[in-house]
C-alpha cells in the first residue's frame, strides 16, 4: 500500500515506543492502531474533560453510526472537494459461481475488486455530517440556533501514513453550533480561545493559528486561499512529532456551506449559518503521551487531577 | 482587455458562476460573492476560464480577490497575457 506522506525519524521512533510498550496495537495497516489501557485511559479522560468543559453550552446530545448515507456527503460537494480522503463502502453482489470466484482470487491474493459494487453507505469523514439533515428534518429552528454535541465519533480518511498522528481511523469530537450568522462565528471564535486555555491546562504548549482544509489539486488550492482569506478555520497546533506541529483541534466556520444544501432554516425562514468545534481525540491523546510520557503515574498532577478527577 | 474577451468572461459567469442572478445583469465591477457566487462555484469558473482563454492561472492568483468581478478577472487575464508576450 503506498504511504502518501513523508515520515520523518522521530515520527517513527514516536510509534515505535507507543508500540513497543503496547500504548498502541498495530493492525496490519498504517494509521489504523488498536488503542491500549493507557492510551485510552488518557483519550477518555480528555474528551470526558470535554465534556464538562463545555457542559454550560446545554448542547444537545446526538450519536451517529461511523457510515453515512452516500447521498448525504454527495449533496455538499465533499466528494469534490476531498477525493483523496473519502471513502465509500463497497460490497459483494453477484451469483454463486461469482463468490466463487472471488473466493479464489481471494486465496491466491490476486484483485476481487471486480465482485464488489458500491453500496449507499460511505465512511464518516466528520462528525458533524449527519447534524445537519437531522436539524433540518425538524423545521425551521428556534430563534437564537441550536447546539449539538456528537461525542467522540469514530471517522475516517483515507491517507495512509507511518506518522502516528495520521491515522486513516480516529475519533473526532464535535460541538456544532447551528443559527444567524454573527453569533455563530462569535460562538466560534470564543471557543477558540476556550479551547488554547483547555489544552494549556494540560501542559500542552497550544498556538492558534489560521488554517485550511487539505482540498485537492489546484481547485483545491483556490479553495484554501478562500478559506484562509475568509478566516473560516483556526486550529489549535501542538507539537507531537515531525518538523510541524500538529493540529488537534479546529474551529470552523462553515458560513451556509451545510445550512443551504440541507435546507436548514432559521426561525424566520433564512438560510442557517453553522460552526464546528472539533478535538481529534487520538491527537490530543498523542500530544499529552508525548509531552508528558507514558508513564501516566508520573505525570504532573495538575494535569492528573484535570484528567481524571477524583 | 477587449469587448470579446469580457463577453467570453460574461459566458464562462453565465454558464459556470450559479449565481442566483443573471450575470449579465450585473455591472463589470459589481462583486460577483456578493451577488452569490460560491467558492465551490469559483473553482468551476477559474477551470472554465483557464479552457476558454488557453491559460493556466499560477499559484498566486488563485484567491479570491482575482476572481471578484469581471473587472477582477479580465485584469488578471490581461497580466497572464502581458507576461506570455514579454
Amino acid at each position: 500500500m503506498a504511504i502518501s506522506r513523508p515520515v520523518t525519524d522521530d515520527q517513527t521512533a514516536f510509534l515505535e515506543e507507543l508500540l513497543g510498550n503496547g500504548v498502541l496495537v498495530a493492525s496490519g495497516a498504517p494509521g489504523v492502531y488498536g488503542q491500549g489501557e493507557c492510551f485510552e485511559r488518557v483519550r477518555a479522560g480528555f474528551d470526558a474533560l470535554l465534556t464538562r468543559a463545555t457542559a454550560d453550552l446545554g448542547a444537545e446530545q446526538l450519536r451517529f453510526p461511523p457510515v453515512v448515507p452516500r447521498r448525504l456527503l454527495e449533496d455538499t460537494g465533499y466528494l469534490a472537494s476531498f477525493p483523496h480522503l473519502a471513502g465509500a463502502v463497497f460490497g459483494f453482489v453477484g451469483t454463486e459461481a461469482e463468490a466463487a470466484l472471488q473466493s479464489e482470487r481471494v486465496s491466491a491474493q490476486e484483485d476481487w475488486s471486480e465482485f464488489q459494487h458500491m453500496t449507499e453507505l460511505m465512511l464518516s469523514p466528520a462528525a458533524c455530517y449527519p447534524v445537519y439533515p437531522a436539524i433540518a428534518a425538524r423545521g425551521r429552528l428556534a430563534p437564537g440556533g441550536t447546539i449539538v454535541d456528537t461525542g467522540a465519533a469514530w471517522v475516517f480518511r483515507n491517507e495512509p501514513s507511518g506518522d502516528p498522528a495520521r491515522l486513516q481511523s480516529f475519533q473526532m469530537h464535535e460541538l456544532v453550533r447551528i443559527g444567524e450568522p454573527e453569533p455563530v462565528l462569535a460562538w466560534r471564535d470564543e471557543w477558540a480561545q476556550r479551547g488554547i486555555a483547555l489544552l494549556r491546562g494540560l501542559g500542552l504548549d497550544a498556538e492558534l493559528d489560521t488554517a485550511s482544509d487539505p482540498f485537492f489539486g489546484r481547485p483545491g488550492r483556490m479553495l484554501a486561499a478562500s478559506q484562509r482569506e475568509q478566516e473560516l478555520k483556526v486550529e489549535l497546533l501542538v507539537q507531537i512529532a515531525g518538523p510541524e506541529p500538529t493540529a488537534v483541534a479546529s474551529f470552523n466556520c462553515h458560513l451556509d456551506h451545510f445550512g443551504a444544501p440541507y435546507g436548514v432554516e432559521l426561525a424566520d425562514g433564512g438560510v442557517a449559518h453553522s460552526a464546528c468545534i472539533a478535538f481529534g481525540n487520538q491527537r490530543v491523546a498523542l500530544a499529552l503521551l508525548r509531552a508528558h510520557g507514558i508513564d501516566l503515574a508520573s505525570w504532573p498532577s495538575a494535569v492528573r487531577r484535570e484528567l481524571w478527577p477524583a | 482587455m477587449n469587448a470579446e474577451a469580457r463577453a467570453e468572461i460574461r459566458r464562462v459567469l453565465r454558464a459556470h458562476a450559479r449565481l442566483p442572478v443573471d450575470p449579465d445583469a450585473l455591472q463589470d465591477d459589481a462583486d460577483l460573492f456578493q451577488a452569490g457566487m460560491t467558492s465551490q462555484a469559483t473553482v468551476t469558473v477559474m477551470l472554465a476560464l483557464e479552457d476558454a482563454f488557453e491559460i493556466e492561472f499560477p499559484d498566486r492568483m488563485l484567491t479570491r480577490s482575482v476572481f471578484e468581478s469581471v473587472n477582477a478577472i479580465a485584469g488578471a487575464l490581461q497580466e497572464l497575457a502581458t507576461a506570455t508576450a514579454a
